[in-house]
């Protein structure tokens, strides 16, 4: 489904992606993991197109996504930081999203799942961190499409909602829906990863099942395994 | 695009800056109009107030505009949106606020003085004009600065010093070499000077109108030959034009190489 | 005053009375002017009916009456050749229309040429396609009034003046109306004579040219839209007052232009829109007062020396500047005037501001030096060096200063210019 051919970026003189080759099949899990500033966020703004690789292609089913824009309409997309323009309410934002996006959005379930009501007609600036992540998670997930991707999608969450998510995402790993995520939480990983994939120095380090990764470090927990990975590049 | 337009010019409604901007312009109107309740030198009042505030503010709100909305923009970076239209859509939505506060805030007083009666209802459409196109020069030169400048404070510097650049130093630079060439025929040089500067090229304009001209025609011929006919008007008019489309272009080409 | 115009055309026309009456008329016995003049004896009174006479030049060589009953049409037939060629002394020529007198660029033709006379009225003529109105030379004691003079005039050297005075005095030119013609009104050599009342507008060079001309003044005259405005030149002793200049809006124009005029008196007269209001070049003892200079390009411009000028209780209002001058500038007293840009106080509350006003602008200094600095008027760089200027003057002479400049503008009366 997706297909990183040899990605390059710098931002100045600091390289990100180094030549990163990545083949992502239609379906299941992927975690992308890697330490900070291994270029994860980096490597999925360049799969969405916001920031512009040297070198190298992507391609979508086959196609480059560099240059393009209609792609995105089959992308669904949750940012790491929910910045969203204060002076908005949350209805006004939800009904600009759907008329931004030429599909059909049910946003109603969501709402009722992660408890937004109270909060529909409030501005987006005097919601809390938490609402906030909420509502950004409405926003990912209102819509159907074939790639779902999740920059940290548990920053500030609450168990409950937390507990929420892992649900809608398993309901949609069950439609046959390809999705990546990124986090820092090992435990979400284990818990809902099919593949992981290890990004270091801008260059896949690992890639794999949780399974084949603890057996290759030899460790039975999955956070020590990762570690493992880490100091071992570091030796 | 014409979404993004939409969604800016609503955004841009809901904010006070837009009224306090309007209400200058009506309060402005008022006052002169009331202090001098003649029209012809209201509006060469009008002309100092225009030709140097409609370039600041459009410079503050271009850049203030684009660093408020960083997150909108992130928003609809994610959407199945072309980059030019997203920034093309914010930009227009901008400058076209901008414009009609100008035009309304200076059209209610003008009206209710009765412009429609006057015969200077041509000078104020050509003062609106010339307004209307400081601010989509302005808001775009504004709108560079801030995409390539991350760093907010910077930004604003950055374009502060530019509208200083254009509504001062220029002028400055522009009078010292005139005075040090003085020996040599000047008044081509000069004439090419003022296109360089859409400040320098809109007061002159205005002013050609406002009949000033025989004053110009002092200096020699081709001033008054170049600005006094309908050519002139033409082509400083497609020149304050290609000052709004190179700017707009630069827009495109930096916001298609940028990362976010 | 008023009396002795009247008293003079009445001795001229009064003899009329009890002269001999000769009537012209197309289907008369006499129907040719030139025929009636000759048939009549000095002192006759000719009546002219209304119709077209085709006749040029009509010689007038004796005193003679000659009153267009009802607006007789005098035809020049575009010929070169003046339509009343008179040389006489006592004549009166009243109510007649003049047209088609021929374009000449060698000789000066006009439709009334009057040469070697004394005691003469030209008075409610209307004169259309003339080239030059009325022509006078060598004369004395003449009245030209209520004359009207149009043309079309294009250029200067296709053109003729509506009046032109040559080497006269005590002549007395009132409530004429002249436009489009080359100089409304011309003065050479003319001594001890007035101009009331005029109209002249439209005109492709002076609204009135005024030139070695002595003892002389001007009053309640309207000089509109001329080419170059009105010019005084090589004269002394000149009045001028309660005039209008306005509109005198062109490349090489100005409201009028002083040149080497001494003790002059200009007074209540009405500066309004000219390039320049007035232009003085080498002009000494002059005292300005009581005038009022609106929104011209220049209210003051010295261009020559010019000394002991007194300029007081003048109004500058609105010019985009107030004086310039780029020569030496010695003993003129500018003093209790009203200047729009003042902008000092007055605490002792007695209608005179406590700050000096300094009329010349750091800016006016720059465009005499180099005009071409002149786009970059009203630019926020020109109001800053200004202020500048003001707060620390560096090149702006110390001595043109107005000590005692006032609040409120000075009431200056509208000039009633038709009467």
């Amino acid at each position: 489904m997706i297909e990183i051919i040899n990605l390059h970026k710098k931002f100045g003189k600091l390289t990100v992606l180094d030549g990163l080759d990545l083949k992502i099949k239609k379906g299941g899990i992927f975690a992308i993991l890697g330490p900070n500033g291994s270029g994860k966020t980096t490597l999925i703004k360049c799969l969405l197109g916001m920031v512009i690789p040297d070198r190298g292609d992507i391609l979508l089913e086959g196609k480059s996504v560099l240059h393009a824009a209609a792609y995105r309409n089959n992308i669904n997309y949750l940012p790491q930081i929910a910045n969203f323009p204060s002076n908005l309410t949350v209805t006004e934002l939800i009904n600009m999203v759907k008329n931004l996006r030429p599909k059909p959005a049910d946003e109603k379930p969501l709402v009722e799942l992660f408890g937004l009501r109270p909060f529909l007609k409030k501005k987006l600036g005097n919601l809390s961190g938490g609402t906030k992540q909420k509502v950004n998670l409405l926003l990912t997930f209102m819509f159907d499409s074939d790639l779902i991707i999740l920059d940290e999608p548990t920053t500030g969450l609450d168990p409950i909602a937390l507990i929420h998510l892992k649900e809608t995402i398993q309901q949609e790993k069950e439609k046959g829906k390809t999705i990546l995520i990124t986090t820092h939480i090992m435990s979400f990983v284990d818990e809902m990863a099919d593949e992981i994939v290890f990004l270091l120095d801008g260059k896949i380090y690992f890639k794999g099942s949780v399974q084949q990764l603890k057996e290759q470090t030899h460790e039975s927990n999955l956070e020590y395994a990762i570690a493992h990975l880490i100091s071992k590049q570091d030796a | 695009m014409l979404k993004i337009l939409k969604y800016s010019i609503y955004d841009l409604l809901r904010s006070r800056w837009s009224y306090i901007y309007f209400i200058f312009y009506l309060i402005l109107g008022f006052v002169l109009l009331f202090l001098n309740t003649d029209i012809d030198k209201a509006i060469i009042t009008l002309l100092n107030i225009i030709i140097v505030l409609t370039p600041l503010i459009g410079t503050i709100f271009g850049v203030m505009y684009y660093y408020n909305s960083r997150e909108f923009t992130e928003l609809l970076l994610a959407q199945p949106i072309k980059r030019k239209n997203i920034f093309l859509g914010q930009y227009i939505g901008v400058s076209l606020s901008l414009s009609l506060s100008l035009l309304i805030g200076l059209g209610i007083p003008f009206v209710l003085y009765g412009l429609f009666k006057s015969a200077s209802i041509f000078d104020f459409v050509l003062l609106i004009v010339v307004g209307t196109f400081l601010n989509f020069i302005f808001v775009a030169l504004a709108y560079n600065i801030a995409l390539r400048t991350e760093n907010k404070i910077k930004g604003f510097g950055f374009a502060i010093l530019m509208w200083l650049m254009f509504a001062v130093i220029y002028d400055g630079v522009f009078m010292i070499s005139l005075f040090i060439f003085n020996e040599y025929p000047l008044d081509k040089f000069a004439l090419i000077a003022t296109m360089f500067n859409p400040i320098d090229l809109s007061r002159i304009l205005i002013l050609l109108k406002l009949d000033i001209s025989a004053l110009l025609g002092y200096t020699g011929a081709v001033f008054q030959k170049f600005f006094g006919t309908s050519f002139g008007l033409l082509i400083s008019l497609s020149v304050l034009t290609l000052w709004v489309l190179l700017p707009v272009w630069s827009i495109m080409h930096i916001s298609g190489k940028k990362d976010f | 005053m008023r009396a002795f115009p009247l008293f003079f055309f009445l001795l001229c026309v009064v003899p009329a009375l009890w002269g001999n009456h000769i009537t012209v008329c197309p289907s008369c016995h006499i129907h040719s002017i030139q025929a009636a003049v000759d048939q009549a004896r000095p002192h006759d009174t000719v009546f002219v009916m209304q119709g077209t006479y085709i006749e040029s030049p009509i010689r007038i060589l004796k005193p003679l009456h000659l009153i267009g009953q009802m607006n007789p049409t005098l035809d020049g037939g575009g010929k070169k050749q003046s339509i009343f060629a008179v040389q006489t002394d006592s004549f009166s020529i009243d109510g007649f229309h003049f047209t088609n007198v021929g374009l000449s660029y060698t000789s000066e033709i006009a439709a009334i040429f009057v040469a070697n006379s004394k005691h003469f009225t030209l008075s409610n003529n209307q004169m259309d396609h003339v080239f030059y109105g009325i022509i006078l030379q060598h004369v004395k004691y003449g009245h030209l009034l209520h004359n009207t003079v149009e043309g079309k005039a294009i250029d200067e050297t296709s053109s003729g003046n509506g009046i032109h005075i040559w080497k006269a005095s005590h002549i007395h030119v009132e409530d004429n109306h002249i436009s489009g013609m080359r100089d409304g009104i011309y003065f050479e050599f003319v001594n001890k004579s007035k101009i009331l009342r005029n109209t002249s507008q439209n005109n492709v060079r002076y609204g009135l040219h005024f030139m070695f001309s002595n003892h002389d003044e001007y009053h309640h005259n309207e000089f509109r839209n001329n080419g170059a405005g009105v010019a005084v030149m090589f004269s002394k002793f000149i009045k001028m007052h309660h005039n209008i200049f306005h509109y005198n809006w062109g490349t090489a124009s100005y409201g009028l232009l002083l040149k080497e005029i001494n003790d002059a008196d200009i007074k209540w007269n009405h500066f309004v829109q000219n390039t320049i209001g007035i232009n003085i070049d080498g002009c000494n003892r002059i005292t300005y007062e009581n005038n009022d200079f609106v929104r011209n390009g220049w209210a003051l411009r010295f261009t020559g020396g010019c000394y002991t000028n007194v300029f007081k209780n003048n109004n500058f209002m609105y010019n985009a500047f107030d004086l310039s001058y780029n020569s030496r500038v010695n003993n003129n007293l500018f003093n209790s005037n009203y200047w729009s840009e003042y902008n000092g106080y007055d605490l002792d509350k007695d209608g005179v501001g406590d700050v000096p006003y300094r009329p010349v602008k750091l800016f006016s200094y720059i465009v005499n030096k180099t005009p071409e600095t002149l786009v970059l008027l009203r630019s926020l760089f020109v109001d800053i060096i200004n202020f500048s200027e003001k707060v620390s003057p560096v090149f702006t002479p110390d001595q043109l200063v107005d000590k005692s400049p006032l609040l409120k503008p000075v009431p200056i009366p509208p000039t009633p210019n038709k009467m």
